[in-house]
This record gives structure tokens, C-alpha cells and sequence, in this order.
């Protein structure tokens, strides 16, 4: 029975090491194993083993090796394929764009979400739940449909435009839809509730006797919020940026229906892959794995500065 | 022992429901189709006819049909709906099932000009369901002049820019561009490919968006001023309010006949052979021409048609009118150009 015991939370490496090897706790962790080892490594080993083959006409692959994808993403060879290599840029644009999109949606939701994450935690207990709540609420309806009704709000003679005409405040529409700032509101305003929330929890553990140490030491409220609070709260932080940053990179509705399928962004360029018959499936999967490649080092960066961190 | 006794009568239980669910099984018709193109009615009526479970999925384009069903759903679905190119490259790729004319009691209702037809010879793969033109609509508010001619998407006047809808559709674009050079579908003339590769470069920052389902919305909510549509989807603008005609332009335009088509690996192919004669009875396959606009293949559906879709502008072109062109189904070869100058306009 004591291999069940859970480790308590202030169990330490050496702990852990102590017990992780009990047959027991490996035979539970099993599950866990199957899905990782079945839903995510297995799918991206096919992706990569696909990337690495030839198209077939009109989809699909033949099982050929080929280094057409790569060669495809960074080179560009003319319509008729037979001119001298010069460097594509389009995919590199594509890609650049994206990470734009995405680093603006994240620091657009942290500018929102801190402020508001951090007014939910100062809250009574009683209140505060019914304002977590609320954060929530948008998420009880799928991100399509909220996409979609983005689109209605924002269109030229949508609701938007009409009530700011009518309160006088713009002569003519303000043309929003089919732009690259339609597709930022619909980044921003999808993925907001994942930084409030890290973020919220991050707070909401805060001692804020701490502030009133610092206020007491003549640290004016801005000096507290730069020296104390955001020190303490900075893992939320980070969590919510990752969580924000990285299905931005990739999102593909926004984009296909607030931004008219006119300016691709990554995810975008790989649906197109596996959709239209001019798809190409192993150039798909190339895509993926350079935008896989991306997130991990991003992730790897993170965490080597989180294990500096914790080694000071 | 009490263990023992509910293992075994679970046990019992499951294949009792698995057995349930096998019976009915058999009763069942699993289509691939367009979006918004068959009366919910008419699908219930063939349900409870044949009793059968008919469901239904979804698709926006032949080519993402084609996309999924070789993805690996080939064998879970009995009919699909493709369009008449897709019809010869489906059969090219050995996705189709075909059948006698003997084992469709209407076969013989199919109108003569549509039994021999290129994309199918002899009509042994599929029937017709609805034919149309796809072209674009102008909103008559925004733009008064001339709209009968392709300029209207590819080289627009001024106050036309950014707010053009084009259909994402491959193989119907780049075929009403191809007729508004005035060059083959199927050209291997460098000169002509990169004219058309320019042509569509220049085009693409005038068009606001690329929409095939939301190509009536875009027109009718305003987004859009101009908007590429097939022929009884616009007539669905119109009649929802929107003050848009469609065009029939003098460079010509694209013609296309949707076709039921029996896949291959159809799970309830006794079923899907029902449905096809089913959709050839007059009133039948007149319950989607009313619903849908387009126009059906079918002998003696005149009558049943409603009498405002009869005298649409959409459904009669203008006497001057050319006549329309199908998709031109290209060789591998040719096709590989086709396909590039594509992935260059959407990227």
C-alpha cells in the first residue's frame, strides 16, 4: 500500500526517485503512457515520415523519399520548376506574419488579462468565484460560432459600425472585415480566458501582506507592482503567454473566416494542404514540423531559463 | 459468483445491443453532400418510404470531397455528389461503383442530352442531380454599369476593389479566367500559363475574400459588392433581398452538372441504388430544383417546378448568352501547372 501513498507536495527529487520505480505506480502510470505514446508521439513520427515523402496526384502521398518539401519551403524554383533556386520567401512571410499575429494577441491578452486577473483575486471569496465564472461563460459556445458572430459584429453595416454612426462618433464605416486586425480581434478575443486564468491563479496565491511591506517602505504603487507582485506572479505569467502564444501560431479560423482565406497564416497554409485537391500532404506535414520545431524551441528556451531560475 | 453472473449478462447485454445495432445497420444510407442543397423534407420522406436511417455529411468543394474520401473515408460513405470533372477523376481513381441502367427502374427518365455525357459515358457511375453556371453577381447599388463580362472580377473598375468574393473552388476559377484570356483549360503554352499565373497575381489584391459557403451571405449581408456564385445560390441572394444580378458574361462562363454517384465500398449499396431511383422520379428530384434553383436532369419535372423559378434571370441567360463551359479535366502533367499557379493566388 505505501507504494499509493501520494507524494506529498513538498516532496523533493530525491523522493520521487525513491518510489517512481515501484512496479506498482509504473503499471498506473500506463495509461498516461498509452495516450502520449498513441495520441501525440506516434501522430507526429507519421507526420514526420510524411514530410519526407513524394506527393501523389490529387492527394496523398507515394511512398518515395523526398526531399521535395523542404526544398519546396525554402526555394523557389519558377512556375515551371526549371529555373535557378532563389530563396522563397513567401512561406518565410507566412510564417512571419503569424509570429506577429501571434506575439500581438499575447501581449494584447496580458494587458488585458493581468488587470483583470488580478481584480477577480482581489475580490471577497464570495464574489470571486461568480467573477471566474463569468470568464468562462463565452466558452460554453464553440470557438466557430464565436468566430463567426465576430465576423457579424465587425462587418461594414454590422452592429458595430452602426451603433458607433449613431452615436455620431464615425462618419463612414470603419472596414474591419477580411483585415489582418480582424484576425488579431479574433486571436485576442479567443483566447483571452486562457492568460486570466493562469494568471488569476498566480495572483490569487499572492500574499499581499507583501504589498503593504513594500508600501510601508516608501515603494510607491508602481514599484510594487514592477519589484514585488510581478516577481512573484511571473510563472502565471509565462503560462498564460504560452498558452496564448502557441494556438494563436497555429489558429486557422480565424484567419479563414475574419480574414477572408486572403492572408494566410500557418495554419491556414497546412488546412490548404490536406483540403484542396492542389494540396499536397507531405509539403502539409514539412509545414508542421517546421511550426512544431518552432513551439519546442520556444518551450525549450522557457524551461532552460526556468531551470537557471530554479538553480539560484 | 454473483461477480460471474453480471460479467456474463453484460456480456449478453453488449452483443445484444451490438446485434440491434447490426439489424439496423442494414437499414441505413450514408450520403456525402453539398452544403444547403436538398430539402431536409425530401431526406425524411426517403427515410420513412424505405425505411430506412439515412445520414448525411457535408462538403464546400469537389475538392475537399475528394480530399476526405481518399483520406481514408472511402467505404464509410454509399453516395456522393460530385461535380461532373470530379465524376471523371473519381472514376479515373477507381473510387467509383457502377451499375446496369437495368437496376434503376427510372433510368430511362434521365433527359436524352444527359444519359451519353462526357464525364461518364453511358451513365454508369452516376445520374444527374442539378446542372447550373457558375458566374459572379453584382450588386446594383454599388455598381450601375455594364457587369457582362469577366473584367468585372479581374480587372474591376475602381470602385469595385476589395469587395469581391471568389469562389474557393480551383477548378472553377482558374476556368472562367482561362475564358477570360480567351486560352485553353488545359494549355501547355508556357506563355498562356504565365498570363494566367499573372493575371490572377494582379487580380488578387482587388478581391476582398475566398468563400464558397458563405458566398450568398457575403453578397446579401453586404460584405461584398461582387461575388463569384453558381447559378441557383444567387438566385437565393436575390430572394432573400439583395438588390444583386447575376451576370452572364460575353467571354463566356462555366457550366457544370452536379451527379450522384454510387462509391465504391458502399456499405448499403441496395440502399444507394434506391436513393438514385428515388431522386429520378420527376417530383422528387423537382422538390430539390425547387429548393436548390439550379435546374434537373430529369424528364417531366417542368410542371412541378415553382412558377417564380421557371422566368428566373438566373436560370434562362440572355439570347446573345455563349454557351457555358465545363471544367476541362487535365492530365497529370498539365495539371501540376494548374495546381501551382493555384497555391501561388492563395498563398
Amino acid at each position: 500500500m505505501a507504494g499509493l501513498t501520494p507524494t506529498t507536495s513538498t516532496g523533493t527529487s530525491a523522493t520521487l526517485s525513491g518510489s517512481a520505480f515501484d512496479p506498482l505506480r509504473k503499471r498506473l502510470l500506463f495509461p498516461a503512457w498509452f495516450v502520449i505514446g498513441f495520441f501525440l508521439v506516434l501522430p507526429v513520427l507519421l507526420m514526420l515520415v510524411y514530410s519526407f515523402l513524394t506527393k501523389e496526384f490529387r492527394g496523398g502521398v507515394v511512398w518515395e523519399f523526398s526531399t521535395a518539401s523542404y526544398d519546396q519551403f525554402f526555394f523557389d524554383r519558377g512556375l515551371f520548376g526549371d529555373e535557378p533556386a532563389k530563396i522563397e520567401w513567401t512561406y518565410i512571410t507566412i510564417f512571419w506574419r503569424s509570429i506577429v499575429q501571434a506575439l500581438i494577441a499575447t501581449v494584447i491578452c496580458l494587458l488585458i488579462g493581468f488587470p483583470t486577473a488580478y481584480f477577480i483575486a482581489t475580490r471577497p471569496d464570495s464574489t470571486r468565484n461568480l467573477w471566474l465564472f463569468l470568464v468562462t461563460v463565452p466558452y460554453w459556445v464553440n470557438l466557430l460560432i464565436r468566430t463567426v458572430s465576430m465576423k457579424f459584429l465587425i462587418r461594414d453595416n454590422g452592429p458595430m459600425n452602426e451603433w458607433l454612426m449613431m452615436v455620431g462618433l464615425i462618419d463612414s464605416p470603419i472596414h474591419l472585415i477580411n483585415t489582418n486586425i480582424a484576425v488579431q480581434l479574433g486571436l485576442f478575443y479567443s483566447y483571452l480566458p486562457f492568460m486570466v486564468l493562469p494568471v488569476y491563479a498566480s495572483v490569487e496565491r499572492f500574499n499581499f501582506s507583501l504589498a503593504e511591506a513594500a508600501a510601508d517602505l516608501y515603494a510607491s504603487r508602481w514599484t510594487t507592482l514592477r519589484r514585488v507582485i510581478l516577481p512573484a506572479v511571473k510563472p502565471g505569467i509565462i503560462a498564460g503567454c504560452i498558452l496564448v502564444f502557441v494556438p494563436s501560431l497555429g489558429a486557422f479560423l480565424a484567419p479563414d473566416l475574419l480574414g477572408g482565406a486572403k492572408n494566410f497564416m500557418i495554419g491556414s497554409l497546412i488546412e490548404e494542404q490536406f483540403k484542396g485537391s492542389a494540396g499536397n500532404w507531405p509539403f502539409g506535414a514539412a509545414c508542421s514540423m517546421i511550426l512544431l520545431s518552432m513551439v519546442l524551441l520556444v518551450l525549450m528556451v522557457y524551461a532552460r531559463s526556468q531551470a537557471r531560475a530554479g538553480a539560484q | 459468483m454473483k461477480f460471474r453472473q453480471t460479467l456474463i449478462s453484460s456480456v449478453m447485454a453488449v452483443s445484444l445491443g451490438l446485434g440491434v445495432s447490426t439489424a439496423h445497420a442494414e437499414g441505413s444510407l450514408s450520403i456525402y453532400h453539398w452544403f444547403e442543397y436538398i430539402p431536409q423534407e425530401l431526406l425524411d420522406k426517403f427515410a420513412k418510404e424505405n425505411d430506412v436511417e439515412v445520414t448525411m455529411d457535408t462538403f464546400d468543394s469537389n475538392e475537399s470531397m475528394l480530399a476526405t474520401l481518399k483520406a481514408g473515408k472511402l467505404g464509410s460513405y454509399d453516395v456522393a455528389v460530385p461535380g461532373d470533372y470530379m465524376v471523371e477523376i473519381m472514376a479515373g481513381e477507381g473510387m467509383l461503383d457502377s451499375f446496369e441502367s437495368s437496376e434503376l427502374s427510372n433510368f430511362g427518365n434521365i433527359e436524352d442530352q444527359w444519359v451519353d455525357v462526357g464525364f461518364d459515358k453511358g451513365r454508369k457511375h452516376s445520374i444527374p442531380y442539378q446542372w447550373g453556371s457558375t458566374s459572379f453577381m453584382v450588386n446594383r447599388d454599388v455598381y450601375k454599369d455594364d457587369i457582362r463580362t469577366t473584367d468585372i472580377i479581374f480587372n474591376p473598375p475602381t470602385e469595385l476593389e476589395g469587395k469581391i468574393n471568389v469562389l474557393d473552388s480551383q477548378g472553377e476559377v482558374l476556368a472562367l479566367a482561362s475564358l477570360h484570356l480567351g486560352i485553353s483549360q488545359c494549355s501547355q503554352d508556357r506563355d498562356e500559363l504565365k498570363a494566367l499565373n499573372a493575371l490572377l497575381q494582379e487580380a488578387k489584391p482587388k478581391w476582398a475574400s475566398f468563400n464558397s459557403d458563405g458566398a450568398k451571405d457575403v453578397l446579401v449581408s453586404g460584405d461584398a459588392a461582387v461575388g463569384m456564385i453558381w447559378n441557383g445560390f444567387g438566385a437565393k441572394a436575390r430572394e432573400e433581398g439583395a438588390n444583386v444580378e447575376y451576370s452572364y458574361p460575353k467571354e463566356g462562363y462555366v457550366v457544370w452538372m452536379d451527379n450522384v454517384v454510387l462509391l465504391k465500398d458502399a456499405p448499403n449499396r441496395e440502399n444507394a441504388l434506391k436513393f438514385m431511383d428515388f431522386l429520378l422520379e420527376p417530383e422528387n428530384i423537382a422538390a430539390v430544383t425547387n429548393f436548390a434553383r439550379y435546374t434537373a436532369g430529369v424528364k417531366g419535372v417542368g410542371d412541378m417546378l415553382d412558377a417564380d423559378l421557371k422566368a428566373s434571370p438566373e436560370a434562362n441567360p440572355p439570347a446573345d448568352a455563349p454557351a457555358g463551359t465545363f471544367v476541362a479535366v487535365c492530365d497529370e502533367e498539365t495539371q501540376k501547372f494548374y495546381d501551382q499557379i493555384w497555391t501561388n493566388l492563395k498563398k
